[in-house]
This record gives structure tokens, sequence and C-alpha cells, in this order.
């Protein structure tokens, strides 16, 4: 498979399609992949494709074109980027929300089989690892190999993952990935939506008080560009500046909401939080009821106008008072 | 507080300047009666209000918030509150999912001519938010408020 990305790159430096490259090169520590953008064909060797390829790289398009909003003579790179399905879809929410324009984006699409949270292995001291087929092999201090099925490591999101390959795309590599089980993707969900109103309430409040507000979860998520933050404005200052828990709800609740249509379950922020906070069954509510209630899923067309820029006339409103 | 029999709820509202805030308005002259818990903000549309103004509301310890707007199909702005009620919709349901009281924050359409809908919605909700008692779970300052009051007693 990494043959056939590096091969497809090459090729794109060499007809000049592509200025940069953004895909995975190997990590400093085992288990781990790192994003790496490529200007030069000689640097293609560095590219690698395994099971760590974790990070969302659909965060870095935004700020290639920034800088050149508005500029006179603005002069736009061509990225090339490899996107697994979550990155892909989180590109067709950016080229929706005008942050990027398709034309200067060279998808090269990839049927992904899932990453690994490496937070699931508990061994600590691992000095290697290396991945055959459905298994990962690690390595200790003292030389001894285990064997781990890749299988029980998946990420949660990706063990249910609806969208393995990007739904736009200019080239796709690699087989279908079987499709995961029927099991119920909202499972988690729905048995949370059943604890009696307090106990939610004590599950938010002990996550939210976990949270340092780092911003590490909004700066790994791509669609959090926006160039001036609510967590930072000043007029109106939303948040106070304290540590009170209030003030950190705040910032989670907005943060979370400003993902309505837009969240495409990357997991980017869960894997960014240093504190383990569980953001996934706060962000995973909105992806819920954004389908439940208007029938639309983020990141898998280009013609759908997001959910909360339009309307239906015969929209839900049971919600409404009535006298 | 709560034990306190004479505890009232304070309730921000918001108006859309020309639906509800007109049926508030016509409420007040032909002189019906409603309960004063409510502070009424003008908004231009029930569009205007940002999810954001509901839990800074909350956060500042009042206990309850609404808004209304034009009908569907009434809005002066055409759609403004159509783009609303998608925002509402699942404000509503998350903020409940997170455990924040159903009461609490509501959503009504009362139009300019409906001066005693205007009314009877005022009447439900500062009911509902009452029986609620204050709002805690936002407010800023809730730990320092509750061991202060332990200390005192
Ligand atoms: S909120 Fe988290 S899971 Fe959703 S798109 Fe952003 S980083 Fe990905
Ligand atoms: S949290 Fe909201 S305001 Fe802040 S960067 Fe993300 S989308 Fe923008
Ligand atoms: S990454 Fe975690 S600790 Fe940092 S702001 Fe986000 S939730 Fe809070």
């Amino acid at each position: 498979m990494i043959e056939k990305i590096k091969e497809t790159v090459k090729k794109l430096f060499k007809e000049n399609k592509i200025d940069i490259f953004i895909g995975y090169s190997e990590g400093t520590l085992p288990l781990r992949s790192t994003p790496c953008f490529i200007t030069r064909s000689e640097d293609i060797e560095k590219l690698v494709w395994n099971s760590y390829c974790s990070n969302n790289l659909a965060v870095y398009l935004p700020r290639f074109f920034v800088s050149q909003r508005g500029a006179k003579d603005a002069k736009l790179p061509r990225i090339g980027i490899l996107a697994k399905g979550c990155d892909g879809r989180s590109i067709v929410g950016l080229i929706k929300e005008h942050q990027i324009p398709r034309e200067n984006i060279y998808i090269i699409g990839i049927h992904c089989g899932g990453m690994i949270n490496t937070k699931k292995i508990k061994k600590v001291d691992i000095v290697a690892a290396e991945e055959k087929n459905d298994k990962v092999l690690v390595e200790d201090e003292d030389k001894k190999k285990v064997e781990l099925k890749k299988e029980e490591l998946l990420a949660d999101m990706c063990k249910t993952c609806q969208y393995t390959a990007p739904a736009v795309y200019d080239i796709l590599l690699g087989k279908e990935k079987q499709k995961t089980k029927k099991e119920d993707r909202e499972a988690f969900i729905k048995e949370f939506e059943k604890k009696p109103l307090e106990e939610r309430w004590e599950y938010f409040q002990e996550q939210i008080s976990k949270c340092i507000r780092c911003n590490a979860c909004r700066q790994a998520c791509p669609n959090c560009y926006c160039k001036e933050c609510f967590a930072e404005q000043a007029k109106p200052r939303w948040i106070g500046p304290t540590n009170d828990i209030s003030d950190v709800m705040f910032y989670q609740i907005g943060r979370i909401f400003h993902q309505a249509g837009r969240c495409v379950d990357c997991g980017a922020c869960v894997r960014a939080c240093p504190m383990g906070v569980d953001l996934r069954v706060f962000t995973y509510k909105l992806i819920k009821d954004v389908k439940e209630f208007f029938e639309y899923e983020a990141g898998v067309s280009l013609e759908e106008a997001p959910p909360l820029a339009t309307f239906k006339q015969d929209d839900k409103q049971e919600f409404i008072t009535e006298p | 507080m709560k034990n306190d029999n004479n505890w009232e709820p304070k309730i921000v509202t918001f108006l859309c300047n020309w639906c509800s805030y007109a049926g508030a308005d016509l409420a007040g002259v032909s002189r019906l009666q409603y309960p004063p818990n409510i502070r009424v903000i003008r908004v231009p549309c029930s569009g205007r209000v940002n999810p954001f103004y509901i839990i800074k509301v909350l956060q500042n310890g009042i206990d309850g918030v609404l808004v209304s707007g034009c009908h569907p199909g009434d809005c002066h702005y055409i759609s403004g509150n159509l783009v609303a009620r998608r925002k509402f919709a699942l404000l509503k349901s998350f903020l409940e999912y997170i455990g924040i009281e159903p009461g609490r924050v509501q959503f009504s359409w009362v139009s300019a001519a409906e001066g005693g809908r205007f009314v009877d919605i005022i009447e439900k909700v500062t009911s509902e938010i009452k029986k609620l008692g204050p709002s805690k779970k936002l407010s800023k300052w809730q730990k320092e408020a509750e061991y202060i009051k332990e200390i005192l007693k």
C-alpha cells in the first residue's frame, strides 16, 4: 500500500500537480506516526502508512489559505493530502464552509482499516513495534515480544466507523474494507440518554472538572479554524478567565455545540486531550441528534447544505412551549 | 434560598421585535396581568439569539430563559425563526442531555396579536421554573456560595 501511495505522490510532483503533500511519516515513538509535509520529491521516501496514522490531516489545510484571503495577487498552493474516511469528511466540510478551494486540493483517498488507540495497550515500556496483518508485535525493554490483536486495540470510533473511505477524492487507493458489524453505533449515547437527569449531570460535571482548558481539543479539530475563537473573544467576553467550573462548562458546551452538524467523529479531540476527558459521549450526541432531526450526516456530500444554515418548513418543533 | 417561602424565580426572556415583543406590549396595553418574574430583552429576531446568550444568562444566576419569536411562516425576515428553530432544537436537547432540567430553557411562538397567549405562556413558564427552584447548575461561584451558606448557618 505504501508503495502505491509513494508512486502516486511521485507522479503528482513530477507532473507538477501539487506544491506540497501532507501524509504521515514515522514518529519518534513506537506505535506513533506523525504528520509530515513534503515539498520535494526526495522526501517522498519518508512516507509511511500503518495503523497509527490517527491524526486528522484536514486540520492543517485551512491555514494554507487563510493568509491569502482577500489578497490582490493571492498565491494559493496546490496541496495533495492523504485522506482516510474521517479526514475526507472533514475536507468536505472545509470545502463546504469555503475554507479551502476544492480545485487546490488533490485528495488521495485511502480505504482505512481503523487506527489503534495506543492507550488500550496496557504495557508501558514498549521500545519497538511492528505491524503484521491483523496483529501488532510489541517489544519491551527486556526484548520480550508480545503479540496483540489489532482488532482489540482499535479506537472506539474506528470500531463502528461507517465511512472508511472518503466520499470525495481524486484517486482512491486500497481495497474496500469490510464494513463494521451491524452493531449499533449510537448504543452508548442511547444508554447515556436513559440515565436519570442527575446522574447525567454528575457525569458531565465529573468530566468537565478534569478539563484544564488547554484548548488542545480545539486545536486538533479540523472544524475549529476560527481566527478568533469565542473562548478568547474579549468583546463580548463569553468566558471568564477563572477556573470556576461554570467557565469551563461554558467553554466545553460552546466548543461541542459549535460542532453540531460538522463533527465527523474523527476522535482528534479525544486523542489530543491530556486529561482524558470523555468528550465523545457529548460530541456524538450532536451527531445523533443532527441525523435524527435533520437527516444530515457531516462530510458525505458536497452539495447538501450544512444543517444549521438551512431549514425545512416542517422541521421538528415538539419542543416549543404551548400555553 | 429555596427554603425561603417567598423565593421568586428570575426569568430572562428574549422577545423578537416584530411579534413576541409586540405581543407582550399588547398584553400590557390590554391591562392583562402576568407574573412579574420576567425581564424582557428585545431582539430583532429569534434568529438573532445566539445560544451563548442562553448559557450566559444561566451562568449569571438567572433561573430560567424563554426565547420567543414569530410563528413559523410569519417571520419579518422570512426565515429567521426557522433557522433558529433548528438551533434551539439541538440546544435544548443537548442541555437536557448533560443534565440541565428540561424546563429551564424554553422556546415559544407568540404573534403581535396574541397578548392573551403571551400571558398564558409566561404563566406556564414561570410556574414551571418556580417548581424547579433556583438554578444552580451552570451558575458561577456556586461552590463558594454553598460554602458560605454552610459556614454561616
Ligand atoms: S469535535 Fe472531535 S471528533 Fe468531532 S470533528 Fe472535531 S476533533 Fe473530530
Ligand atoms: S470552538 Fe467554536 S469559535 Fe472556537 S474555534 Fe471552534 S468553532 Fe470556532
Ligand atoms: S483537550 Fe481536554 S483538557 Fe484540554 S481543553 Fe480540551 S477537554 Fe479540556
